[in-house]
């Protein structure tokens, strides 16, 4: 991204998140608990994971990137989306969080279908959506992010905030500070708390680790295990195959907007065919 | 030399008219600056807002005079304020709703948001000078002095004297007050966090659940309130006529844009900037210089380094310049 002062885009302009109607009519699911997930034990549609974004096919408009493409995830698990560059990893995230229209194909949560649903809506009904790039408030203060992140809940959110800072320890420390003069880890941080400040029921991350060093992405990877001990499943797509696919319940590949393999984590890193035509032997 | 002299007859002159004149624009700055902020557009129709605003005000003055209600010393104004910010909020509303609201919808580009505004500015113009006409109203009544020149000298003996405008201290403590609330609102208030998470990251306040179409509607009722209160002060301190509010439309720019475009304490040192620079650059110094120089180094001329008919151009020249070497202001606001 350009970064002079002439050129500013203002965040993702991704015209799909705006929705100008405002946000939806739903109120934000009242949860009481200790713990940060929101997710109470609910009798999932038997055999269907947790959330599933089923046979979607759909683009930006123009031509399709996703070609009947499914990825689920199960409740607590992580799995992880991975592929080579313009595979529609990102995409296909989006489409599960209702950033683009899907032409064909299904997005369940908990059994219920939510493809029709914008992504405020989807926010309320506990999905929680980590965008690559401008996911902080860069002049608002640490605190202030995570505040903004509970926007929708009018309960007290001061005991999420505190499990925040327990997961992050270092974001305590700069609570008072501008969240746009942390590093990029930190930044990271502080964008992955805002997103749990709903408790929400699954985390979805693009990239969580982009533009980190491979300390601070070791240091992410462990506080995502964290997260997904806790009952909250976690969508996640990442560059760092490797690393990703060695704490992945469930991996996916994804070529050319395809599924191409789809299995297990620790199965997909041993796959001989992934590993020579995806991970470099 | 004379050192007393010289510092009283700078703050006469320049100090506290540039202080109250600072105020004033800064106080428009504001409004200028959150909707850019947080609209997202150069609202060119502030000025034009502000003399609504003012004219309301200066109606509902003469009806309170008219009834014989008055504040004793202070100025009837301030008492009719409270009508001139409703109707400049009800206003701005019906605007949005009619005009902006559609823009938006279509996510318009900024620039085509700028022309809009130059429309809206038009109608406005059209509006006030169809109601109050084009013409100078005073309305300032009350005390017309805090201190006066002639009590000054004779309390402190000096050949100099030290004029204080009520206008002018009124001016002073109410944008204090103003800025205050404003800025309490903004930092300690959900609402007032909403609206800088807005401003700050459109996308990912939409994505944690802020309603755009609020913080649109709270701004526009604290862009009202600050055109209104900053309308009705320049035209207690100076006097209202439709065509100077619309020229006043460059110095305030130029304060948001100098101090930042977005940051509201950018606009508050920015309007001082500007006020002082014009001030400065428009002043006669041959007063103050007759104190501080020897007899015999006297200027002859009135040592002004511009008249005040190009105090405009003092503003426009900052302006460029910042826009060249700091386009993002003093305080890293948002680029042009």
């Amino acid at each position: 991204m350009s970064r002079t002062p002439w050129q500013d885009d203002r965040g993702n302009k991704d015209a799909s998140i705006a929705n100008p109607e405002g946000r939806g009519s739903r109120g934000f699911p009242e949860t009481t608990g200790g713990t940060l997930p929101a997710a109470e034990p609910r009798p999932a549609a038997s055999g269907s994971p947790f959330l599933i974004g089923e046979n979607m096919t759909g683009g930006y408009g123009g031509a399709d990137i996703l070609h009947g493409c499914t990825v689920a995830v199960e409740r607590g698990e992580i799995a992880v989306i991975v592929g080579p560059n313009g595979a529609g990893k990102s995409t296909a995230m989006k489409a599960v969080f209702g950033m683009l229209k899907l032409r064909g194909g299904a997005v369940r949560l908990d059994g219920e279908e939510i493809t029709r649903l914008t992504p405020q809506d989807r926010v309320a009904k506990g999905m929680a959506f980590v965008p690559q790039t401008s996911n902080i408030f860069t002049s608002l203060t640490v605190e202030e992010n995570l505040e903004m992140g509970a926007f929708l809940r009018r309960d007290d959110i001061t005991e999420t905030m505190e499990q925040v800072y327990e997961l992050f320890p270092v974001l305590r420390d700069k609570r008072r500070q501008a969240a746009g003069e942390l590093s990029g880890g930190q930044r990271q941080q502080v964008a992955v708390g805002r997103a749990l400040m709903t408790r929400p029921r699954v985390l979805m991350l693009d990239e969580p680790t982009a533009g980190v060093s491979p300390i601070v992405m070791d240091e992410l990877f462990d506080r995502i295990i964290e997260v997904a001990r806790t009952g909250i499943s976690i969508l996640m797509v990442e560059q760092n195959a490797r690393q990703a696919l060695a704490i992945a319940d469930r991996g996916y590949v994804l070529v050319q907007g395809r599924n191409a393999h789809t299995d297990t984590g620790r199965a997909l890193l041993e796959n001989p065919e992934v590993r020579k035509s995806f991970l470099g032997g | 030399m004379d050192l007393l002299n010289a510092i009283v007859a700078l703050a006469n002159f320049v100090i506290v008219p540039a202080i109250a004149y600072g105020s004033q624009l800064a106080l428009g700055a504001l409004g200028i600056t959150l909707v850019y902020g947080i609209l997202r557009f150069s609202n060119f129709a502030h000025g034009d807002t502000m003399a609504f605003g003012t004219m309301v005000t200066i109606l509902a003055t003469w009806w309170f005079q008219s009834l014989g209600i008055s504040l004793g010393v202070l100025p009837t104004a301030l008492l009719a304020l409270p009508f001139g910010i409703v109707a400049t909020v009800a206003l701005l509303l019906g605007t949005d709703r009619v005009v902006y609201r559609f823009y938006r919808r279509q996510k318009a580009a900024p620039v085509i948001f700028v022309m809009v505004s130059l429309g809206v500015m038009f109608i406005m113009n059209g509006l006030v000078r169809f109601v109050i006409g084009p013409d100078d109203q005073r309305f300032a009544d009350g005390a017309r002095f805090i201190v006066s020149a002639r009590e000054f000298k004779a309390m402190t003996g000096l050949r100099e004297g030290l004029a204080i405008k009520t206008s002018a201290g009124i001016t002073v403590i109410t944008a204090i007050i103003v800025v205050a609330l404003l800025f309490w609102f903004l930092n300690h208030t959900r609402t007032g966090k909403s609206m800088r998470a807005f401003s700050d990251n459109e996308d990912l306040a939409l994505l944690s659940g802020i309603n755009p179409e609020r913080v649109v509607l709270y701004t526009w009722m604290i862009v009202g309130a600050l055109a209104t209160i900053a309308g009705v002060l320049y035209g207690l301190d100076k006097s209202f006529k439709p065509f100077t509010y619309f020229q006043l439309l460059l110095p305030m720019f130029a304060s948001a844009i100098v101090g930042g475009l977005g940051s509201p304490v950018g606009a508050i040192a920015g309007g001082f900037v500007i006020a002082f620079s014009e001030v400065t650059v428009t002043y006669a110094w041959k007063k103050v210089l007759r104190y501080l120089l020897p007899e015999n180094l006297e200027p002859d001329g009135l040592v002004q380094l511009m008249s005040t008919d190009y105090k405009f151009a003092v503003s426009f020249a900052i302006l460029i310049i910042v826009l060249l070497f700091r386009p993002t202001g003093l305080f890293r606001g948002k680029a042009v």
